[in-house]
């Protein structure tokens, strides 16, 4: 499938952007980040509507008619992308009445919606996941652990925001949270990707090109020539290939500069290494990580109507 | 509008049974599914880079063709592929805006321009690529199963068929109700064991396809005259024809 | 031609309420005008739907007796081929060197005040320095008509490099031939044999019949080297090697002749296998048909002896040696027949490997069309009569047919293939029988046809008496000098290729830049890309093209071309007329060239506009009437010098070729109820137009079989002056024509070929049909080049017309070089490899792809999709010049050097282009060499005011006129 950038930006930003509300939702009502550091949970959840909005701008982009985008938000009864843009704006009003209650001072309200906005950043990330996840001709996102991963992702790359964010408040006191949430982000990463990609390395059942066509009474199936000799839509769309070393290599990046690295920095940063350089280069990683295993989520996918062609 | 519609078993399914025996890979389907709709209910169906490298442009039906088999044993199959107008189509269920949809009265999924947001999303819904996106508007178009032909009452009663059903010269593409079990495609795909796509994703493709007949190798038990007598056996075989009484 | 079937029943229109997007019956346009498609030579009866004047759809026309309704891809993209903007704009004059593109356009009374200044002068001194050559042209009976007047002999159409084996072999044999002569009896046949037929001719009957087969069970065998179109769906594919078809035939012949499964009585009654053939080797009769004092051939009557052979009552002898009462001896065809193809040259075992079809297989195939001829014959309770004045019963056939076409024509061994295929029908006794191949009235014709060609005595100011493209009878007949040099510029009818029947366009350029026979002054061609994919080895023909004398003026002084589009000759050209689309103007499809006549009938057609053309440019028949009349030919003037015609329509109304017959042979007569031969109908188009713009007869069913000898059907052709005589028509399977050319070989006989030529003309002019390897093969190394490599038309593109068709392009926008994958793995190569093709002639580099269907020492491409950069609308990066490729570039247009003359690469006997008698060596290109074809001339540039290309297409005929929507 075709990793369009606007696609890979939006799901990644506002991954992180719903993972570090998510996360402050959660801690803030739990007494983390409260007294002198309250200006901190304000700027994470600027940040975080800041990620959120960019990567929903994002992805009008890649719409034929964004002026239409209202329209999607009508079919959640069936739509898991309707879902996502229902809950995406659902989520708006307890995180922007989390931010003035963090702004202000109303712990009350923010102990309200703080977890009604961790829920909804929870709930857009599902619905995100499901939309790749219910696309069957995609064998690569039907996997169990897509939901999963969408969910790791979001939790790892948000933790290491916050954590890095935290680094630069009240002398690290809030640090160790937020970085031992990154370090199991990250370690949570890698055993999902890594179980993730070794279980579609070995192959997942799903059509042929004997099925698709029909054909596989008659003996193997090849394709002798393409119905246009140049390109088209879905040959653009879904044709995307990656070639497999390039592949693996992006795969190591991502596992190990991507998400073990920032790991290790939150591990270093909590055994009292300087913590903010650290914790700012562990999230400015670990959102490259999450980019890079976002592209591969696409670059690797295998759809259906390829089997039709070459 | 999204979900699907209540059908009851029996309800009317257009759609095409397309013989796979019979198609010689002419692409008249497509030409002429081509020229009807670029000025049908889906106008345009615009090209792009029309006559310089990359040309390429929304097309409803496209032929490919393939090799099943080895050698001289195998087969070369000509391959026509539209939308199959599944009964659960997931390009209509994963469609936010309503545009995508599945008509109650006789099945054939459609999508309205005036509402589609040109996502792509139905498109990675479809395993057979039947969507084809209008990159110039920004919407998404498809196979209406000509269905500003199929009623039209404006066209004499035979010809109100789909473009690529009636300009088929091998006459391999049939079009009618298969839901309906006494119908005559039905019967044709009953009779030939038309064959749906991809069956195990489940969407229930409403069209079918009829596979390539078995070959005999013969059509007769004809054997070759082992035991006639041969130039090298009689001297001059010839003589038989000599005292051969015709008349005329 | 069966009935089309009936479509299944239409559903009751829902209530618009149900669904308000869909209009459910939005009429399809303001207008609808029939006409004849002209896509391909196919000649399919077409609907054009119009809005606002412009295209809105074009359909089948279900009442046409061609295509019932049904319409190729070709025929459905006619939008595009219409909104090209490829289409050439106004005449236009060159203003730079040759191939530079620099032209200025003209008015229309200049080009015509240039043309007919270059011709006058022309016609004035030498009409034969005149050669007009026509490609795919419908309009032969007007543009021959034109030359003749003109007092050229130098006249054809693109017959010579297309299909003249075809024609020449079933003429000379049978009286008809495949495609436009004869088709097989869809509706009952059995078996049906396909030779060489990849999706040229005809096109879209018979993909309807092979559908009607399918439908029946009936068995499909295609024998073809490549496993595409026709061929997927065959029953059996037999991957034969080419160029070797004809042994394949033979091989056929000789097993049910081993066996004895021939159809006696039908030989004995309807061919003549009967005629006593004089053996008299060295005398100046050997070979002859013995004949009494009228004339008439003698057969050998088992009580009588030698008798007339054509008595009803003959008991006729077929075998043995008989010596008639003048103390000559002879055997009849039969006997020589049969004494030849039972030789063990012809054995399967002898042919299998060279064929590349095991023995067994051809003996198993011998055995299955034996059995379904003589034990499943079939029977039409229809009572007829024959030319003996017998009354049958019934009609009772053999439901074995065949059909071929350009892959048994395109070899130099094509015409001798064409008529083993013939004689194989004869012995099946499967001519024009119920199940049979059958004729297209007005077939069959007389064998050969009557008279010989005219071209003798071209004088100045004068017309050719006759029909140029004519029959040759014998050596008498040929166009030759007293040397026994060619006359005629292309050197068709001359002793290189006396059958030469449709000309050989293919060494007009050649021999006219070598001045062999002699230079010309113009050259004047109508719709023939001879710059490009029509010509073989395109670079020499624009090298001669633009090559200069010692003067400084062009070795080819002048060109005129007349084409729509801008296609890679325009540039070659010095004026150029330009034509209009199919869409914009009269036709005639006639009964005097190539009508669309069935077996239920003759038949013809017509083209009428159906739109306006939006640029200056006019019918080539009209500027080629015009032309005439400016020229005073004497036909195109009346007694005062003024025009005789106004235009092509007025011609084809009024125009009479004999009294009473005319270019249409329908509605004749003042009231328009005569058929056939009758007075000019000032209304005739108009009715043609009312009946869907063709005319079709209709047989009685007593008439539809046995034409040949079937009283009724003769003389109602006679009486409709489709024919001259209604007597019966004997097939030839011995051919007294080529025995008098392999007579005069021998010495006997005032017309003598020179010397260098007796060998040749002796060993291919045989009375009966025989292989022999493709001459090309001859003079190379075989072993140098192990590779055959043939082209194939694709269904969607028809030769060069398509690449300016924004929706038949994105079809084949490039093309592959396929080989077989087992090949390939043998010579280390893979899918999409850079690949070089070398012939002795040059080399080409193009792409690989990699297929099982196709015989594992052949490779093949799809034909003219590759374009010269720059030339029919389309930007210089275009894939048809980056990736497509011509396989023309590597075959030679000479056979391989012969000592002191050159020779045409094309079948001795007919002139026909050999094209598929290349062979090649392939070797992978080096790494840094892949990406683009060569050779890759430089970008021909665009002649001035080219219509824009648009960014988009948009196309839709119901948005607003004038809106975004127009191309």
């Amino acid at each position: 499938m075709n990793p369009a950038p606007s696609i890979v930006f939006f799901t990644t930003a506002s991954g992180a952007g719903y993972g570090l509300l998510f996360w402050l939702g959660v801690l803030r009502p739990l007494g983390w980040g409260g007294g002198a550091a309250s200006s901190l949970g304000a700027t994470a959840v600027v940040l975080a509507l800041a990620l959120v909005t960019a990567g929903l701008l994002s992805s009008l982009a890649h719409l034929g008619n964004p002026q239409r985008a209202w329209r999607a938000l009508s079919q959640w009864r069936s739509s898991w992308l309707s879902r996502e843009g229902v809950a995406a704006v659902l989520t708006y009003p307890p995180a922007l009445l989390f931010l003035l209650a963090l702004w202000f001072g109303w712990p009350a309200v923010a102990a309200v919606a703080g977890p009604l906005a961790a829920a909804g950043a929870a709930a857009t990330i599902y619905c995100t996941a499901m939309i790749y996840a219910s696309i069957k001709p995609v064998r690569q996102w039907r996997h169990p652990l897509v939901v999963p991963g969408y969910f790791a992702m979001a939790a790892f790359s948000g933790a290491a925001l916050l954590a890095a964010l935290a680094a630069g408040w009240d002398a690290g006191r809030l640090l160790p949270v937020p970085a031992a949430l990154a370090a199991l982000g990250g370690l949570a990463a890698i055993g999902l990707k890594f179980a993730y990609w070794r279980a579609v390395d070995a192959g997942m059942p799903g059509p042929t090109r004997e099925s698709a066509t029909g054909l596989g009474a008659i003996g193997r199936v090849r394709p002798l020539d393409p119905p246009h000799t140049e390109q088209n839509y879905l040959l653009r769309e879904m044709g995307f290939r990656v070639a497999r070393k390039h592949a693996a290599r992006l795969r190591q990046i991502a596992l190990w500069a991507g998400f073990a690295a920032p790991a290790v920095l939150a591990l270093l940063a909590l055994a009292g290494a300087p913590a903010a350089p650290l914790l700012s280069l562990g999230a400015l990683l670990a959102l490259l990580g999450v980019l890079v295993e976002r592209w591969l989520m696409f670059a690797e996918a295998t759809h259906t109507v390829m089997l039709y062609y070459r | 509008m999204t979900s699907l519609p209540d059908r009851p078993a029996g309800a009317k399914k257009l759609g095409l049974v397309i013989d796979l025996d019979t198609c010689v890979g002419c692409q008249a389907c497509a030409t002429n599914c081509k020229e009807w709709n670029a000025s049908g209910h889906s106008a345009p169906l615009p090209d792009f880079k029309p006559y310089s490298a990359g040309a390429e442009g929304v097309w409803f039906n496209r032929v490919h063709s393939y090799e099943a088999g080895e050698g001289e044993q195998g087969r070369t199959v000509h391959f026509p592929r539209s939308c199959l107008h599944c009964e659960t189509p997931a390009c209509v269920t994963v469609c936010p805006t309503g545009a995508s949809y599945k008509r109650a009265e006789d099945g054939i999924v459609l999508v309205n321009a005036e509402t589609c947001i040109g996502c792509g999303l139905c498109a990675w819904a479809c395993p057979y690529g039947a969507r084809e996106m209008d990159e110039d508007s920004g919407v998404m178009k498809k196979c209406t199963l000509c269905i500003d032909r199929i009623y039209n009452e404006t066209i004499p009663e035979a010809q109100r068929q789909p473009a690529c059903v009636i300009t088929c010269p091998t006459r391999a593409r049939h079009f009618g109700d298969l839901g309906d079990p006494d119908s005559a495609v039905s019967q044709l795909v009953a009779r030939r064991g038309g064959q749906d796509l991809m069956p195990e994703l489940g969407y229930g493709p409403v069209n079918k396809y009829l596979q390539p007949r078995e070959r005999s190798s013969a059509l007769t038990e004809a054997k070759p005259v082992e035991d006639a007598p041969t130039p090298m056996d009689i001297p001059n075989p010839l003589l038989r024809w000599m005292d051969r009484v015709l008349s005329r | 031609m069966p009935e089309a079937p009936t479509p299944s029943h239409a559903f009751a229109t829902p209530t618009p309420n149900d669904d308000p997007q869909v209009q459910y019956s939005p009429p399809v346009g303001d207008a609808v005008k029939t006409t004849t498609c002209y896509m391909c030579a196919c000649r399919c009866g077409i609907k054009v739907h119009l809005k606002d004047g412009r295209v809105r759809y074009i359909e089948g026309n279900p009442d046409h007796p061609v295509n019932r309704g049904v319409l190729c891809g070709k025929g459905s993209a006619g939008i595009m081929t219409q909104y090209s903007p490829a289409r050439l704009q106004a005449p236009l004059l060159r203003v730079g060197e040759r191939g530079s593109g620099e032209f200025k356009e003209i008015s229309w009374a200049e080009a015509l005040d240039t043309a007919t200044g270059w011709l006058r002068r022309v016609r004035e001194t030498d009409p034969k320095r005149l050669a007009f050559f026509t490609g795919r042209d419908q309009s032969q009976s007007l543009t021959g008509f034109w030359a003749a007047q003109f007092g050229t002999p130098n006249f054809a159409a693109h017959g010579g490099f297309c299909s003249v084996n075809m024609a020449a072999g079933g003429l000379y044999s049978i009286g008809g031939s495949f495609w436009e002569f004869g088709e097989p009896d869809w509706d009952r046949t059995r078996l049906f044999l396909m030779f060489g037929v990849a999706e040229d001719h005809d096109s879209n009957p018979v993909k309807l019949g092979l559908s009607k087969l399918k439908e029946r069970g009936a068995k499909f065998v295609s024998v073809n080297p490549v496993r595409t179109g026709y061929s997927a769906i065959a029953d059996e594919w037999v991957g034969i090697r080419p160029g070797t078809d004809g042994l394949l035939v033979l091989a056929l012949v000789h097993e049910l002749l081993r066996a004895d499964r021939v159809d006696l009585d039908f030989l004995a009654r309807y061919t003549n296998a009967t005629w006593l053939i004089v053996r008299d080797p060295g005398g100046a009769d050997d070979g002859l048909a013995a004949r009494d004092e009228a004339g008439k051939p003698l057969a050998w009557d088992r009580e009588r002896g030698a008798v007339d052979a054509a008595l009803p009552d003959l008991s006729p002898v077929l075998a043995g040696e008989f010596t008639l009462p003048d103390g000559r001896r002879v055997r009849p065809v039969f006997h020589l027949m049969a004494e030849r193809y039972l030789g063990a040259e012809y054995a399967p075992e002898a042919v299998a490997e060279r064929c590349g079809v095991p023995a067994e297989r051809i003996r198993r195939l011998a055995a299955e069309i034996a059995a379904v001829a003589f034990e499943q014959p079939v029977v039409v309770e229809q009572p007829w009569t024959d030319t003996y004045g017998r009354g049958h019963e019934r009609m009772v056939g053999r439901p074995v047919s065949f059909h071929a076409m350009r892959g048994i024509s395109a070899h130099s061994n094509g015409f001798h293939t064409c008529r083993a295929l013939h004689l194989l029908q004869m012995l099946l006794g499967a001519v024009d029988t119920p199940g049979s191949w059958r004729y297209k009235s007005p077939f069959p014709r007389p064998i050969p046809p009557a008279p010989g060609p005219a071209g003798k005595g071209a004088k100045p100011n004068t017309p050719l008496a006759g029909n140029i493209l004519s029959f040759p009878h014998g050596p008498d007949d040929l166009l030759v000098d007293e040397a026994g040099g060619p006359l005629r510029i292309d050197k068709a009818f001359s002793w290189e290729a006396p059958l030469g029947l449709h000309g050989m366009m293919h060494t007009v350029i050649g021999n006219a830049g070598a001045g062999d026979p002699y230079p010309i002054d113009t050259l004047f061609m109508f719709m023939a890309n001879m710059a490009w994919n029509s010509a073989m080895n395109p670079g020499e023909t624009t090298r001669v093209l633009t090559e200069k004398r010692a003067d400084g003026e062009y070795v080819i002084p002048h060109v005129i071309y007349s084409d729509a589009y801008f296609s890679e000759t325009v540039p070659y050209a010095d004026l150029i007329l330009p034509d209009t689309t199919y869409l914009e103007r009269w036709d005639c499809i006639s009964i005097l060239d190539r009508p669309i006549g069935s077996p239920h009938g003759a038949g013809d057609a017509i083209r009428q506009p159906v739109i306006k053309p939006d640029r200056d440019v006019r019918p080539f028949q009209d500027v080629l009437i015009e032309l005439g009349a400016r020229l005073g030919l004497p036909a195109f003037v009346r007694e005062d010098g003024s025009p005789r015609y106004k235009d092509y329509p007025d011609y084809i109304t009024n125009h009479e070729r004999m009294p009473g017959v005319g270019p249409l042979a329908g509605f004749r007569g003042a009231d328009g109820s005569k058929k056939g031969a009758g007075e000019p109908n000032p209304d005739q188009l108009k009715r043609y137009v009312e009946n869907g713009c063709f005319w079709r007869d209709h047989l009685p069913p007593e008439q539809g079989f046995f034409k040949y000898a079937n009283k009724d059907y003769l003389e109602q052709s006679k009486a409709m002056g489709l024919m001259g005589k209604s007597e019966q028509i004997v097939l030839q399977i011995w051919s007294e024509p080529l025995q008098k050319f392999r007579l005069a070989a021998e010495g006997h006989g005032a017309v003598q070929p020179p010397d260098r030529l007796r060998e040749r003309v002796r060993t291919y002019c045989d009375p009966l049909p025989f292989w022999y390897a493709p001459l090309e093969h001859g003079g190379q190394d075989l072993a140098h080049f192990p590779i055959s490599a043939v082209t194939q038309r694709p269904m969607a593109h028809y030769h060069s017309w398509g690449s300016m068709n924004a929706w038949l392009r994105q079809i084949h926008g490039s093309n592959r070089l396929y080989m077989a994958r087992s090949k390939a793995r043998e010579m280390g190569l893979g899918e999409d490899d850079w690949v070089w093709v070398e012939s002795r002639a040059g080399r080409l580099k193009c792409q690989l792809r990699l297929m099982e269907g196709v015989n594992p020492d052949t490779v093949w491409t799809w034909n003219a999709i590759g374009k010269r950069a720059g030339t029919w609308g389309l930007t210089e990066d275009s894939p048809e010049s980056t990736k497509g490729f011509l396989l023309n570039h590597v075959i030679s247009e000479w056979l391989p050097a012969q000592e002191g003359f050159r020779q045409a690469n094309s079948d001795p006997v007919t002139g026909q282009a050999a094209w598929y008698d290349l062979r090649v060596r392939i070797e992978r290109a080096l790494p840094e060499e892949a990406g683009l074809t060569d050779p890759h001339p430089a970008a021909l540039r665009a002649p001035p005011h080219m219509p824009e290309r648009p960014a988009v297409l948009r196309y839709n005929a119901n948005a607003r006129a004038g809106g975004e929507a127009r191309p």
